[in-house]
């Protein structure tokens, strides 16, 4: 197996390999296609990060609430639905299906559906987890807030989710972190992101091997970054003696 | 632990070695007495019905040259094996030895000269246009400002991305996953047009709820010759491919399975191509040769 890395540095119309790498003058190169590729891969996640975390952390609180069975059966009702569906199914489904039944949908282009597929996807499993950190909680939580005199909102806001969100930053990292491997099926719709790209342009140079690894580098340069500012929050948000705070005990 | 990570190593060595030396694929079929045929799922040329079973024009003609190597070979008898290949997967499938001979929808051209060889051009692919007939395009001059659908890992993107540059046109372009994915969005209104090789158009066409619907049309975008794939510097088993290409041209035979998987109605649904011989093929067959890509040009 010999390498061939200047691969990235050839022309993408020409295949001739340029004094740089980067194109000059409207020609594209690999390597800018590589990165700009990393570009939609990057957006596409953190937009549907962030309304994955948002979706889900309303979610996830609506199906903890006391005396709401309404709101408790939307929010269970949202997270069986997300999470019993594939996330390929889904990305068909908002691209191909709903554009049919509401055409106003139909001029959306496939990024904003991905995202949004992506995001409610993840923001099922959020709003689980969500969910599961409130109900860790002693009851007495609860309780010590509404001897405080606190309406629910405000119980949620100052007692429950802080703490709730402080337990599930665990889960959550690997979530997040997910969502940049997931955003590989954007690729099904059209997305011009980093797995469309290897399809692409292994096709087009014949260096498979080149082309994978560097994509799969760029997946685990992604991930991972989103794995070091998970752990830093995770750091900068710890009370002392408050939950598994440096190896446990309540 | 480490005594078994030390075996593992030296198997793997060992059959590395071994495949880098079998590069005499006559040798190997003879002394094992089958043959490993690389196969497309879903294309033009070549495609599955389930069960594992293989058919299409490629597919044939490739069992036929198993046949004709059995005879060469004097064999009583040839044990033919199917492996599935994608675009992805064929080049490292052949040059690692799981593949003998790959007979789907490849293309020969430069780049992939440099890793494999390929046979006599069995084929000749001319890239086109498939609209819909409503849509009152007729070249590719009508497609500026259009939505344009095409397939990713095909080499029809680079085409594309040829003929706009060299028109001048500015198109939206789009990427479907698989031909029958961006074949939907030419039905389902989000792109315009459909660019790829004729064959897979009218197979999609063909197939497609209602084709009179659909048309292709416009001009030829890229000649692209299609061949059987095989290991670099193998002359032997090269010469007996070559061979039994010419065999099949020769006694019309080659003719007769066009006839039979593109003009009359194949299975699983019983739906005509309709994609009769083109002009190029017939060429390509009148005149045997391995010339890659490079060196056709659009007439």
């Amino acid at each position: 197996m010999s390498w061939d890395w200047q691969v990235f540095c050839q022309d993408t119309i020409t295949q001739e390999v340029g004094a740089s790498c980067f194109g000059k003058g409207g020609e594209i190169t690999y390597l800018d296609w590589l990165l700009s590729a990393w570009g939609w891969t990057v957006s596409v996640s953190l937009l549907s990060l962030a309304i994955a975390l948002v979706v889900g952390a309303i979610i996830g609180t609506l199906r903890t609430l006391p005396n709401s069975p309404w709101a408790v059966r939307l929010g269970n009702a949202w997270v069986e639905y997300f999470r019993n569906i594939p996330l390929l199914v889904h990305i068909f489904l908002w691209y191909h299906v709903i554009p049919t039944l509401v055409p106003a949908m139909k001029s959306l282009p496939g990024f904003v559906l991905v995202v949004f597929a992506l995001g409610f996807f993840t923001s099922a499993r959020i709003a689980e987890q969500v969910r599961s950190g409130v109900l860790a909680l002693p009851r007495g939580q609860r309780y010590a807030g509404m001897a405080m005199g606190f309406t629910t909102f405000q119980t949620y806001r100052y007692v429950l989710l802080p703490m709730a969100f402080r337990i599930i930053i665990p889960p959550l990292t690997s979530e997040t972190m997910n969502i940049f491997k997931n955003s590989s099926v954007a690729f099904a719709v059209s997305v011009a992101e980093l797995t469309m790209f290897a399809m692409q342009a292994q096709e087009e140079t014949a260096r498979g091997v080149e082309v994978y690894l560097a994509v799969t580098g760029l997946y685990v340069v992604s991930a991972f970054a989103i794995n070091r500012i998970m752990a830093w929050v995770e750091k900068s948000v710890r009370v002392p003696g408050l939950i598994a705070a440096g190896g446990g005990g309540h | 632990m480490k005594k078994q990570l030390l075996a593992l190593a030296i198997t793997t060595l060992a059959a590395t070695g071994a495949l880098a030396q079998a590069n005499d694929t006559l040798a190997k079929i003879k002394s094992t007495g089958a043959i490993t045929l690389g196969v497309r799922e879903s294309s033009g040329l070549g495609y599955t019905l389930g069960n594992g079973k293989y058919v299409g024009f490629h597919t044939e003609m490739a069992e036929r040259i198993a046949g004709d190597v059995e005879k060469q070979l004097g064999l009583s008898k040839l044990d033919v094996k199917y492996q599935p290949v994608t675009s992805q997967n064929r080049i490292p499938l052949v040059t690692n030895g799981t593949v003998d001979l790959e007979c789907g929808s490849t293309t020969n051209n430069m780049a992939r000269q440099k890793e494999v060889a390929f046979a006599y051009t069995t084929y000749v692919e001319e890239v086109r246009i498939a609209v819909n007939a409503k849509s009152g395009i007729t070249g590719i001059k009508d497609l500026n400002g259009k939505t344009i659908v095409t397939t990713t890992g095909t080499t029809s993107v680079q085409t594309l991305r040829k003929n706009k540059r060299a028109d001048g046109l500015t198109f939206k372009e789009v990427m479907g996953k698989d031909h029958a994915d961006s074949f939907l969005m030419l039905e389902t209104g989000r792109a315009d047009a459909f660019i790829m090789d004729g064959s897979i158009l009218a197979a999609n066409i063909s197939k497609s709820k209602t084709p009179s619907d659909f048309k292709v049309v416009g001009e030829v975008l890229s000649v692209e010759p299609i061949a059987c794939m095989l290991r670099k510097d193998d002359p032997a088993f090269k010469k007996a491919v070559d061979d039994s290409i010419v065999r099949q041209i020769k006694d019309g035979s080659l003719a007769k399975l066009y006839d039979r998987w593109f003009m009359q109605p194949i299975p699983p649904a019983n739906v005509k191509v309709g994609l009769p011989l083109s002009a190029a093929t017939k060429e390509a067959w009148e005149h045997p040769n391995d010339k890659p890509m490079e060196s056709y040009e659009v007439k």
